[in-house]
């Protein structure tokens, strides 16, 4: 799960990190008057979407009075903001966080995320802070840092003070360097953070090492021991699609594609996707229903799978293992009844009871198409929804 | 003889006594798997499905010999048991749970090191479907008859996928000697090449099937060790061609992160490393097939 900005900001000044003062705002009244209320005589508005790279898509505007901050505001209040990490369709700006501009004598890149070889939490710092992490390993890639935890006993002091001194940072600042790294590293540990990446962290001209930008994603499956975290959850910022799905417990990912698919297991759905272009096909989503769905779950994926407009044919893919072929043939036959189903469907099945599923589809007398592997039900999934095409 | 259970293989099961545990416990007797009791703290001292019921799995290990443990516990308490397990002197714990926090993982894993490496348990999972040996044992949820005995072995993140493989091998007369589900989470108790090493020992196992995924390194780090020390053939089939970057694709370590992770990049990096590349999910069969008619070519 991700957070905005503001709520990573918060949650690292918790653990001990510095940031620039702030507030967010809903309207452009609002950040002027947030503006006030902080002082100084500059400031920065920033759109809080669900994305890094905000400031090249307009996203981050510098403002020096009242006009600027509230002509900034509206500039990007209600917009969908593009960038290269939110896709074609941007993602929508409710809020705004409103800061006090920073002098900034130099960025440092400070990163923590779950290291897959290592299995363990690295820290990742570079002195060139600013760009992204990609361009840093690529233009500068030694100048990057990397520390990794023992989870015996976490992160120890000297590491953070090692870090510190390898980014080339002196006298008081490398204390304020070591409590920022520790409190990141708790923030990280404390909240079950997938990713902390504080970038930049800035040391101020006036000796001070603050938290220009943050960013925080969340472990799905620490949630339930999290609700601080659970609550900061902005369906705003997710595809409907997938928000609509994950609200019926189901895991579901948005494509681009015509053809649906409702699979059992995350591998078979991948598959199912993969033998869908193979065979010149364009999967509209990505559906794993789970191991034992009952047929109201079968249900249930039809509708995530149809509350998508751009969907023109389904494929369902059953290897049954604990999934019983008959009760998904049962959930099958009601969701074509319950929902009227008019699009092409094909359904492959095969494992645990595949005759007693076959008997059902046949004996339903509806207009499905079945296949018996997967490449078939595949190749038939395609040549349907292109038949579809030509009858439309 | 296979690999990490056979016929007469003592098997505990932790969550024995509740739905799920003892739905599977039953398929697993009914298979042949010798189950030899179960583990629910505070129901210690009774019978379930004419088997012992004991509070720790120290008491069930000193009882009854277990060797292998498969875990049927909720995720939030998962990693407890496998630490429990390990502690106890299980030689390998299956554990199925799909939702496990990663921190959890990561402590799992130091832990399991406190034990000197010959009484260090091995882990298979979690988010898995389970290890199985055809026609002997089996200690998972795949459904059992879909698999022929015989003498290539699976390796596979995903439990559908590997039923996908194991069915298509059986339709042309392939049978398997065992196949072990490593699970769908990114960080998890044994990788591939933990597997093939003991593929690669096992006299019952002449080639090996792998079925990978986008994200994480250990289909990379699996093709290094397949050049430079297997001697047995190897076909791969990596799932999530057609998977967007940076999205986590239903399993939680199903996510294009870095370079290296995506299939593209896997299928490459295994085909150098002269394994025969399963081009689609349902040319499992026709691969293997052709692998086992010619003999094995390897650069180096």
């Amino acid at each position: 799960m991700d957070i905005h900005e503001y709520q990573a900001k918060a949650l690292l000044e918790k653990c001990g990190v510095e940031i620039p003062r702030g507030a967010i705002a809903y309207s452009p009244e609002q950040a002027a008057y947030r503006a006030l209320e902080i002082g100084g005589d500059a400031w920065v508005v920033k759109a809080q979407i669900h994305s890094g790279a905000r400031g090249k898509a307009g996203g981050v505007k510098f403002c020096r009075n009242e006009a600027e901050i509230t002509a900034a505001a509206e500039s990007m209040l209600g917009r969908r903001l593009v960038t290269h990490q939110t896709g074609p369709a941007g993602k929508l700006v409710r809020r705004l966080y409103v800061e006090e501009a920073s002098d900034i004598a130099s960025e440092i890149y400070l990163g923590f995320v779950m290291d897959r070889k290592a299995e363990r939490i690295c820290i990742v710092a570079s002195a060139e802070g600013g760009m992204e992490i990609e361009e840093i390993s690529a233009d500068r890639p030694d100048s990057i840092i990397r520390v990794v935890v023992d989870p015996a006993v976490g992160m120890q002091t000297f590491q953070a003070r090692e870090i510190a001194f390898s980014l080339g940072l002196d006298g008081a600042l490398i204390q304020k360097a070591v409590k920022t790294i520790m409190g990141a590293y708790r923030a990280f540990r404390d909240y079950d953070a997938t990713m902390v990446e504080i970038n930049p962290l800035v040391v101020t001209r006036a000796g001070e090492i603050v938290a220009l930008d943050a960013k925080m994603s969340f472990d799905d499956n620490a949630l339930f021991r999290r609700p601080e975290i659970s609550e900061l959850r902005d369906k705003s910022q997710e595809d409907q699609r997938e928000t609509f799905a994950s609200d019926r417990g189901l895991s579901y990912i948005g494509l681009e594609g015509q053809i649906g698919c409702i699979v059992n297991g995350a591998g078979l759905a991948m598959a199912t996707l993969d033998m869908i272009k193979m065979a010149g096909g364009e999967p509209a989503n990505f559906l794993d229903i789970g191991g034992g769905a009952s047929p109201e779950r079968i249900l249930k994926s039809f509708r995530a799978v149809l509350n998508d407009p751009g969907v023109e044919a389904i494929l369902v893919n059953v290897f049954a293992g604990i999934n019983r072929c008959d009760w998904v043939a049962e959930g099958v036959v009601r969701a074509v009844r319950e929902l009227d189903l008019k699009l092409p469907l094909v359904v492959r099945l095969s494992g645990t009871n595949v005759e007693k599923g076959r008997e059902i589809l046949a004996q339903s007398g509806l207009d499905i198409t079945t296949a018996e592997t997967l490449a078939e039900a595949a190749e038939k999934a395609v040549a349907a929804w292109r038949g579809q095409r030509k009858a439309a | 003889m296979a690999i990490l259970i056979k016929r007469e293989t003592p098997v505990l099961i932790l969550g024995f006594t509740g739905r799920i545990g003892t739905f599977h416990a039953q398929e697993m007797m009914d298979y042949g798997t010798n189950v030899v009791g179960g583990v629910t703290p505070g129901k210690g001292g009774t019978t379930h499905l004419g088997k012992p019921v004991f509070n720790t799995i120290k008491g069930a290990v000193a009882e009854t010999g277990a060797e292998v443990a498969i875990a049927f516990v909720p995720p939030p308490f998962a990693s407890d048991a496998i630490m429990e397990a390990a502690d106890a002197g299980i030689r390998t714990t299956v554990c199925i749970a799909d939702g496990i926090p990663a921190q959890d993982m990561i402590r799992v894993k130091r832990f399991m090191r406190r034990y000197r490496a010959d009484r260090r348990m091995r882990l298979i999972g979690p988010n898995c479907a389970g290890i199985i040996t055809p026609g002997q044992a089996f200690a998972g949820l795949m459904p059992p008859h879909i698999y022929m005995p015989g003498r290539v072995g699976i390796v596979g993140r995903s439990g559908t996928l590997g039923y996908e493989a194991a069915s298509q091998m059986k339709a042309r007369g392939i049978g398997v000697s065992s196949s072990i589900g490593i699970g769908g989470d990114p960080i998890n108790g044994s990788s591939f090449k933990d597997i093939l090493e003991l593929f690669e020992a096992d006299p019952d196992t002449d080639a090996v099937v792998m079925v990978g995924e986008i994200g994480g390194p250990q289909e990379a780090e699996a093709a290094h060790y397949i050049r430079d020390h297997m001697t047995k053939p190897v076909a791969a089939y990596i799932a999530g061609l057609s998977a967007p970057k940076g999205r986590r694709m239903g399993h939680a370590g199903a996510i294009v992160s870095a370079f290296g992770e995506s299939a593209q990049e896997k299928v490459e990096i295994l085909r150098d490393a002269g394994v025969a590349i399963v081009p689609t999910p349902s040319s499992f069969g026709e691969t293997v097939a052709a692998m086992l008619a010619r003999p094995l070519q390897r650069a180096g």
